[in-house]
């Protein structure tokens, strides 16, 4: 059968060097931008008493989120034993930990008092989602640097499949926990919903592999090892699927919430009043997030076809960003009912739509948290042998290749 | 002493009465307890309080809606002034620990004001969700965050049916030593924690009081023989979203 899997660090490849240093000057703005916004205090980012979470969020929440995800090709290979995913389970461990380490970075660095937040780590408050949300973030660190070292350390063989199906399982615990910091919120008419730790699962398995698809695709494309077009077609049409998911579990909460006469006004609000978030939801999420990608991933008499994938994957993420900023932003935009049927005022904005434009730090943050993951994955790919050295088809998966002939 | 947390202080000062108690004396207490960042002179908190947060009360207020009116402002006013925030010019980032409200039934064209604070509730979603417990209820049923561990996440924000707290946007200058704040933590309403501990009622009680309203009614719900347990006992009231059952201490009466 196939040879053992040669893997190679890199160090070099086409624009190399420019890409450290437009990720380092990312990471620098959002350093300068967290500097300033934490001298100054949030009254400089876009975010307010009625918009507590903002941009900040909408990215951490998707870094988080897409981590889990790109965790997709190791426990394809590893727990569903599919092999041709396996010799990409190295390289797919580091992503989410990158993922997953620049999301909790925007996270802390948006904090009102991230100079405590040696107290977030210490004290726990154990009926908190977020405290057991903090648990959820180490132990997946843990487990998945765990699951990496056994993938490249010698004579662990046997280690491997235990530690993928506990990654397996911890990363399903991890975003359930994430999309639970909203699904528990009870006094949120937006949000208050089991459907969201489902509908979180779906996201984070297609923005994970949108992301995988995206940093492997390039590494290839960079360092002259082109990932092979049927593996890249066979992940494709796997986030293609992924991305069906997140469709049918939005369809399921938007319309469960029209009937439920509590959530019908945030719901139509959302989807029919006209604002930035109905644009958004349609536009954003339904049509570049949902409907393109399947196009593009199912059309009929199309064949297989690598930049189609590629396509895909930039769409499908767009729309995850769209979706969640639709889901924190316009969320919170939609004011709270404290007074069903009433029409209520204040000086406190009750009762009015809030309105939110996020502010230059507050991207510059969010992107910056983008490069930190990124960067890492740079450098771990520098540091250690995380890429096969032939990522063709007939290396990945000779049976298959052999067979397609 | 000034340099521990609230939190702290309160189960502190059940460890000494404990200790006092045990005949151990006063001073070996403080050192024990969490973490503690940034500390400030408090003298009002530094007092050794006579007396402790009682367990067996309930504080809470009756607000009467009939009889607050329109054009009044006082409470919030008095809050403001008593407890150093103050609305600056910008709404949307100013902290509002009090607000009065407005509601219109849209049918009937029938009004009606009054005002919304924390509504001090016996499950508080935001204790619940705050993940470093900076969010707390004391035995009393206050409902107050710690400063001091307080990082600033703002979940207990979007937790609260009542949005009643308010995020520290800006830089702070004249703070009151009694109610301390602080860039990047949230905050809100402390039913005047400081002159309950000294047996007065809450600022706004004692403003619409004095303006001669009396809509505002401040008391001990658990005990039976209070005036406003009494007016609870014998009068219609309403807890704001009271299908949230989160059995709030703020009760309204002809809403
Ligand atoms: S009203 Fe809001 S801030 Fe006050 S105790 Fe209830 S949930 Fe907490
Ligand atoms: S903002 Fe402060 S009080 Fe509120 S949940 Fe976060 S840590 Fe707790």
């Amino acid at each position: 059968m196939a040879l053992p899997i040669a893997y190679s660090s890199i160090n070099s490849g086409k624009g190399f060097y420019a890409t450290l240093a437009l990720l380092a000057g990312f990471i620098a703005a959002g350093a300068a931008a967290f500097l300033y916004v934490e001298h100054h205090g949030h009254v400089v980012t876009g975010m307010t008493n009625q918009i507590v979470w903002g941009l900040p969020h909408v990215f951490a929440i998707f870094l988080i989120v897409a981590a889990s995800g790109a965790l997709n090709v190791a426990s394809i290979g590893s727990v569903f034993n599919k092999k041709a995913y396996k010799p990409l389970s190295r390289i797919s461990g580091v992503l989410a930990l990158a993922l997953l380490a620049g999301g909790l970075a925007v996270l802390l660095l948006d904090l009102g008092r991230p100079d405590r937040m040696i107290v977030a780590i210490t004290t726990y408050n154990f009926k908190s989602i977020f405290a057991w949300n903090i648990i959820l973030y180490s132990g997946f660190m843990a487990i998945v640097g765990a699951y990496v070292y056994m993938q490249m350390a010698k004579g662990m063989e046997k280690y491997k499949r235990p530690l993928g199906i506990l990654a397996f399982i911890w990363r399903l615990a991890l975003t359930t926990g994430t999309g639970s910091i909203f699904g528990w919120l009870v006094a949120r008419q937006g949000y208050d919903a089991a459907i969201m730790a489902p509908l979180f699962i779906a996201m984070s398995l297609s923005f994970g592999m949108a992301a995988f698809i995206l940093v492997v695709k390039y590494t290839g494309k960079a360092t002259g090892n082109l990932l092979g077009s049927k593996m890249t077609w066979r992940m494709g049409r796997l986030m293609g699927i992924m991305a069906a998911a997140v469709l049918y579990f939005t369809t399921v909460r938007n319309l469960g919430n029209l009937y439920a006469a509590e959530h019908a006004g945030v719901e139509e609000f959302i989807l029919f009043s006209g604002n930035i978030f109905t644009k958004l939801f349609w536009f954003g999420q339904i049509l570049i997030g949902g409907v393109l990608p399947l196009v593009l991933l199912f059309a009929p008499n199309k064949g297989e076809s690598s930049s189609r994938v590629t396509l895909a994957s930039v769409l499908i993420i767009i729309g995850g960003f769209a979706q969640l900023y639709v889901i924190i932003v316009g969320g919170q935009a939609y004011p709270l009912v404290m007074f069903p049927g009433m029409e209520v005022s204040s000086s406190f904005q009750d009762g009015v739509v809030a309105s939110y434009m996020p502010s230059i730090y507050e991207a510059a943050l969010g992107l910056g948290g983008v490069a930190i993951s990124l960067l890492i994955v740079v450098f771990a790919m520098m540091a250690f042998k995380l890429l096969p050295r032939d990522m063709s088809d007939a290396a990945l998966d000779p049976h298959h290749a052999v067979k397609a002939k | 002493m000034s340099n521990i947390s609230l939190k702290d202080q309160y189960i502190n000062k059940t460890r000494r009465d404990f200790l006092k108690k045990a005949g151990a004396g006063v001073t070996t207490a403080m050192l024990a307890s969490g973490i503690t960042l940034m500390a400030y002179p408090d003298p009002a908190l530094a007092r050794e309080p006579n007396e402790g947060v009682d367990p067996t009360k309930r504080w809470g207020l009756l607000i009467d809606v009939n009889k607050c009116t329109e054009d009044c402002n006082e409470c919030v006013t008095a809050c403001s002034q008593e407890n150093g925030w103050k609305l600056d010019g910008n709404p949307a980032v100013d902290s509002q620990w009090i607000r009065k409200l407005k509601i219109k039934n849209p049918k009937t064209g029938f009004e009606q004001t009054f005002p919304v604070m924390c509504q001090h509730c016996a499950n508080p979603p935001c204790v619940d969700v705050c993940p470093t417990g900076a969010s707390f209820k004391r035995a009393d049923g206050i409902v107050l965050v710690d400063k001091h561990i307080c990082i600033g996440c703002r979940y207990c924000m979007m937790a609260c049916p009542y949005k009643a707290r308010s995020f520290v946007h800006e830089p702070l200058e004249d703070q009151k030593s009694h109610a301390p704040r602080g860039k990047g933590t949230v905050e809100s309403c402390t039913l005047c924690v400081h002159r309950v501990d000294r047996g007065d009622q809450p600022a706004c009680v004692d403003r619409c009081a004095t303006k001669g309203h009396g809509a505002l009614m401040f008391g001990d719900l658990n005990d039976p023989k209070s005036e406003i347990a009494k007016t609870l006992a014998t009068y219609a009231t309403k807890q704001i979203r009271a299908d949230l059952g989160l059995d709030t201490g703020v009760r309204y009466q002809n809403l």
